[in-house]
């Protein structure tokens, strides 16, 4: 065990977890940020994407000890109360069906809008590789064009 | 429950219940679980509510607060499919209130309140079309009755328009909340009348997801984000083949792992509770586990070559024969012969299998992802050995169902694990637990054989079919049965000890895929339209008078909309289309696919789909179906398949198993509904059974190249 400094949501935390714990372990049993999902483990479905720096990144293969002074930014850290424009976005275009992977997807679009605030469909193909296993790609797509018009790069 | 009863006068029949805010909370408090945010968020919604106010609550459903705040009840579990949307709305409309208003809470597991409480077979909004509408309208009938007593005038007089009954030759008016208590004593209406669909306001409308700003913020609404104070995290070992079962393990390693606190066995499982995932990881990494062979260990070569052999013979008894399709083939100018396969394919639902469990003292309290709660509970109860009423089970939102959570499995070993261990445990498997511990969709292969006769008519049809674990993998009902004169269909089961089970559309997932490719392929022979060649045979249904399950015009009337949206038989320069037409859970489905071919790469440009299953509740939720649906069944036609090799599942997680990701899905899917009042059909399945057979009819167009075995892969 050890003690690991973070910066999550904008707070300082510390954690006292084994170093290669994944991230995304840190977040949902001791920090109990649930909203970022397990899916698979190894970074393949993106359910649980979360923003270091302002990137997407796949934190279920992502140990703690490699996260230092990162910026590490969660679903329920996006925004002040749930308002970013791809939230706005995907709550207008009604995306979600389970709903599991969305916080995942959303990440994902703010990472995409960062880098490229006016994305063409090939940059969101080659952008959104998480997988929606309820097939809500087709909104997805509308969602961040969508949000993008509304200045999505928050 | 202590009451407030305040209907001194009330005949027998009264059955509205009037309770104070303060019983109504604690009452809800104590069924748990996914009721709490609910009455979280309704206690919030009222704060300057006295405590001894009276609410309104007619029946189960709905409650009705003086403020006017509505709180409408999501009867069965949301899995994605929009029914704690959908069935709400139902109330709404015939409560008639103003949507934006109410507050919509999942109800608790409740068998006697609830009735049937499942999520499967395309059936909540069915089964609840008229008992949901009921319940609106009964509380508006009373809140009526209660008005015009208010106003001593005759009910006729007054009517309801979102939130207030008015009174129509003075223009007096009451909201809702004003009248709940009077509302309370008036007696429970035996008969009530329904809106007439003209008048909805919220059935058929776009309704956003009712979870949406929940879910987009992270909210903890899932079984597997459940917390409770001394619960472990747990990971289990699992058989890594079927036909193995455990001899011996050796937890001696895994219980020097930190944060692991205790091993359990229950019957081929090894549980690993720890105080975090990862320590259970690790420890469950750590266990030396010695399996034995049980049974076969199978694998799916071995299926392929029975499926080969058993599709030569005629069974003993056909599932349907009309005529005599051997005789047809026998004298055909023409034999068009095929056979198409369809292999084995996991749920592997995103949110992972997982229960939370507390038996404690002879009871147990359980929350998790179920599709059929009540079956869950019977089944804990027995394993434990408890009475039903022991176990209390939440609902919480599910990430996915597609039939995985039709099995209770997952709520019986975590419970036994936890009777076991002596502790509240959240049980969850890996995804690659979940890939080898699944029921799938079975395996089938189906052979069939058209007769041409002389004169370029179709005159026999004859499926021989095969499906594991499957004793009906062509269903004998199906269009074109009733269309042919000399129609045969022979089912043949291959026993396996690989478990299967229902996986979104059952069967139809399959066979829909054979039999509407196999009639392009006969269009295609007989030099007809694909279009035209079934509105032919369902033309000869018509004429034959043989025993059909479909309804010819709403079949009709969704292949020519869908034709007439598509612009069916004219192509982009490019681009091809094909199709496909498919009937189950009630509902007619017509779906056009345009794609292009290019050096060997597929490109689905655009899907139509044209719908007809009946009155449609959330036209958002509806459309946001079908759109998954085709992606859905699209995405399993294209990359992926299960294999086993000798018991054990080779795609053990999704790098190799293969799962649709956006850059693939057609950029555009343009869904219609049959515009229609009649009673609501299944809607959460009916639009995946015809994608891949459309597809693959457009790859033919493309390319010449017959696709008769699935997934068919990266290269065309």
């Amino acid at each position: 065990m050890a003690s690991f400094q973070l910066n999550i949501n904008n707070k300082k935390v510390t954690v006292d977890v084994a170093p290669d714990t994944p991230l995304l372990w840190v977040l949902r049993d001791e920090l109990n940020l649930v909203g970022t999902k397990y899916g698979c483990g190894v970074a393949q479905c993106g359910a649980c994407t979360v923003l270091i720096n302002d990137r997407a990144v796949r934190s279920c293969t992502l140990p703690v000890s490699a996260v230092r002074d990162s910026k590490v930014v969660t679903i329920e850290g996006l925004s002040e109360n749930g308002d970013h424009p791809v939230q706005q976005a995907w709550e207008e275009v009604d995306v979600p069906q389970c709903g599991y992977c969305q916080g995942g997807q959303i990440l994902s679009a703010v990472a995409l809008l960062k880098q490229k605030p006016k994305p063409t469909d090939e940059d969101i193909d080659a952008a959104m590789t998480n997988i929606c296993r309820c097939g809500t790609y087709v909104r997805i797509r509308k969602a961040i064009h969508l949000a993008s018009e509304k200045g999505g790069n928050g | 429950m202590k009451t407030l009863t305040k209907q001194p006068t009330a005949p027998k029949q009264t059955g509205a219940s009037a309770i104070s805010r303060r019983n109504f909370l604690r009452v809800s408090a104590l069924t748990g679980g996914g009721m709490m945010l609910g009455f979280e968020m309704l206690a919030k919604a009222i704060p300057e509510v006295a405590a001894d106010e009276v609410l309104f609550t007619p029946n189960a459903y709905l409650v009705i607060d003086p403020k006017g705040i509505v709180t409408l009840m999501a009867p069965n579990p949301e899995i994605g499919q929009g029914v704690k949307t959908a069935l709400p709305m139902l109330l709404a409309e015939e409560l008639d209130v103003d949507w934006k208003k109410v507050v919509v809470t999942q109800a608790p597991f409740d068998a006697v309140k609830y009735g049937n409480q499942s999520a499967g077979g395309s059936g909540a909004v069915r089964s609840r079309w008229e008992s949901a509408r009921k319940a609106g309208a009964i509380a508006r009938h009373m809140l009526v009755a209660a008005a015009a007593q208010t106003w001593n005038v005759p009910v006729e007089e007054c009517y309801t328009e979102t939130g207030f009954v008015i009174h129509k030759p003075s223009g007096r008016k009451l909201n809702y909340g004003e009248l709940t208590e009077k509302a309370s004593a008036m007696p429970v209406p035996e008969k009530v009348t329904f809106k007439d669909p003209k008048d909805y306001k919220i059935i058929g409308k776009r309704i956003p997801n009712v979870d949406n700003k929940a879910i987009i913020t992270g909210k903890p609404l899932y079984g597997i984000d459940t917390r409770r104070e001394g619960m472990f995290f747990t990971l289990v070992a699992r058989p890594p083949a079927f036909g193995k079962k455990l001899k011996s393990y050796d937890d001696s390693e895994t219980l020097k792992v930190p944060g692991v606190k205790k091993v359990v066995r229950w019957d081929n499982v090894v549980a690993v509770l720890a105080t975090n995932t990862w320590a259970a990881w690790k420890g469950r990494d750590a266990l030396k586990l010695v399996y034995e062979d049980d049974s076969p260990l199978e694998s799916t070569a071995d299926h392929e070559a029975a499926f080969k052999k058993l599709i030569q013979h005629k069974a003993d008894k056909p599932a349907r024969e009309d005529g005599n399709a051997e005789q047809a083939l026998a004298g055909a100018k023409k034999v068009i012969e095929s056979v198409y396969e369809v292999p084995v394919v996991s749920h592997a639902p995103m949110e992972p299998i997982n229960f939370f469990a507390h038996y404690k003292d002879g009871s147990c309290e359980l929350y998790g992802p179920t599709q059929v709660p009540g079956r869950a509970r019977a089944d804990v109860a027995k394993a434990l050995g408890i009475p039903e009423d022991k176990v209390t089970l939440g609902l919480p939102r599910q990430g996915g169902g597609f039939g995985r959570k039709l099995r209770t499995d997952n709520a019986v070993e975590a419970a036994m694990i936890s009777k076991i261990a002596e502790a509240p445990i959240q049980m969850m498997w890996t995804r690659e637990d979940d890939m080898q511990g699944d029921f799938y969709r079975p395996s089938s292969m189906f052979r069939y054989r058209a007769a041409i006769d002389e004169n370029n008519e179709l005159t026999g049809w004859y499926v021989i079919a095969a499906g594991l674990n499957n004793g009906r993998p062509a269903i004998a009902e199906n269009f074109p049965a009733g269309s042919i004169s000399n129609f045969r269909v022979d089912n043949h089961n291959l026993s396996s000890n690989i478990p299967t089970g229902p996986w979104r559309a059952p069967t139809h997932n399959s066979v829909a895929f054979a039999e509407q490719c196999f009639i392009d392929e006969i269009a295609h022979e007989l030099k007809k339209d694909p279009v035209a060649f079934r509105l032919e045979l369902l033309e000869k249904a018509k004429s034959l008078g043989l025993k059909i399950n479909y309804n010819i015009p709403k079949f009709r009337g969704v292949i020519e909309k869908a034709a007439e949206m598509s612009n069916w038989g004219k192509n982009t320069p490019g681009r091809f289309k094909g199709f496909s037409a498919y009937f189950s859970f009630s509902t007619y489905v017509a779906e056009v696919a345009e794609v292009s071919v290019v050096n060997g790469k597929l490109k689905v440009h655009k899907v139509w789909a044209a719908v007809d299953c009946g009155q449609v509740v959330n036209l958002s939720g509806a459309e946001n179906q079908v759109e998954g649906a085709i992606i859905d069944g699209l995405g399993h036609a294209w990359h992926t398949k299960l294999t086993f090799d000798k018991g054990a599942v080779v795609e053990k997680n999704f790098q190799t198993y293969k799962f649709m990701r956006l850059q693939d899905a057609p950029p555009e899917i343009e869904v219609k509904f049959i515009e229609s009042h009649d009673s609501p059909t299944g809607l959460g399945e009916p639009g995946l059974p015809p994608i891949a057979a459309a597809v693959c009819n457009a790859i033919f167009a493309a390319t010449g190249k017959r696709i008769r075995k699935l997934p068919f892969g990266e290269e065309i």
